[in-house]
């Protein structure tokens, strides 16, 4: 298991991003960037190397369906590892990630195992 | 308002605290409100539509906030601020979901606005529907809180 992951956070509520941030760290993840939006999320992913992208579902400016979109259409990122974390499961919302290409997605509230789980099975998919 | 909504919010409450804070909420009977007062001094209120209409308020009493967003974030809040506001939204948004996937599972296909948040001692909680809502109260180590539900099936 990779603790050296870098990973980027991406959640408009900034005490979402602190309690996301929190969890990894209880699971050794310590390497974490945070973004406010898919917009700020997209200009991280140009400028440095990220591993790993956990990303909300709801948020303005650009949803979290629409920066996995974005990100899965840009040559450089699109085999980027893509969590996607949402407040429901709702069937029609998990068709619409899949089909854009979600990596896995998480329904909130989680724990700190729960969310490594879901981390592990990523990372055990590409290698 | 059907009594059949009231499990998913409750289940969706307990089920949020106690993964993300550590707080085992202890619910009390549930109980219809007339006026539009709030019981606790900082409120999530989010509205609904799709297969029901409405709107759920949670109102927590200071005390509880406190040490519930200090479980959740990991840090000590002695007062509500910008920061235990911005949570007690999430927390919102969080009951909202789980509940509106329990409601999934009867057949009813329920949206969600964007919560806002209301705070100060005696505010109003002004449901979307108006008239009455069932309140289920809940007790915590460190004070009370309270789900204010009012919702109906579209016709």
């Amino acid at each position: 298991m990779d603790q050296h992951l870098k990973i980027l956070v991406v959640d408009d509520f900034a005490t979402m991003r602190k309690v996301i941030r929190n969890l990894l760290k209880q699971v050794g993840y310590e390497n974490i960037v945070e973004a406010e939006d898919g917009i700020t999320a997209f200009r991280a992913l140009k400028s440095q190397k990220i591993d790993l992208i956990i990303s909300d579902w709801n948020m303005p400016n650009m949803t979290g369906l629409e920066l996995l979109k974005t990100v899965r259409a840009d040559e450089e990122l699109k085999i980027t590892p893509f969590l996607m974390v949402t407040a429901e499961a709702l069937q029609d919302n998990v068709i619409a990630a899949v089909k854009a290409g979600v990596s896995n997605y998480i329904v909130k509230p989680f724990t700190a195992e729960v969310l490594n789980e879901k981390i592990k099975k990523i990372i055990e998919k590409l290698a | 308002m059907d009594v059949k909504f009231i499990n998913p919010f409750l289940e969706g409450t307990v089920s949020v605290l106690k993964t993300m804070a550590m707080t085992e909420p202890i619910a009390g009977k549930p109980y219809l409100k007339k006026d539009n007062q709030s019981r606790g001094d900082v409120s999530g209120i989010i509205g609904f539509t799709g297969s029901a209409r409405g709107s759920l308020a949670i109102s927590f009493s200071k005390s509880s906030i406190l040490k519930i967003i200090s479980n959740m974030l990991g840090e000590n809040y002695c007062e509500i601020n910008g920061e235990v506001r911005d949570a007690v939204g999430e927390i919102t948004n969080m009951i909202s979901g789980v509940a509106r996937k329990n409601l999934e599972a009867q057949g009813l296909n329920i949206q969600a606005a964007i919560p806002t948040i209301v705070s100060g001692e005696n505010h109003a909680i002004l449901h979307v529907l108006g008239g009455s809502s069932i309140i289920i109260p809940f007790e915590t180590k460190a004070g009370p809180f309270y789900v204010d539900v009012c919702l109906n099936m579209q016709r």
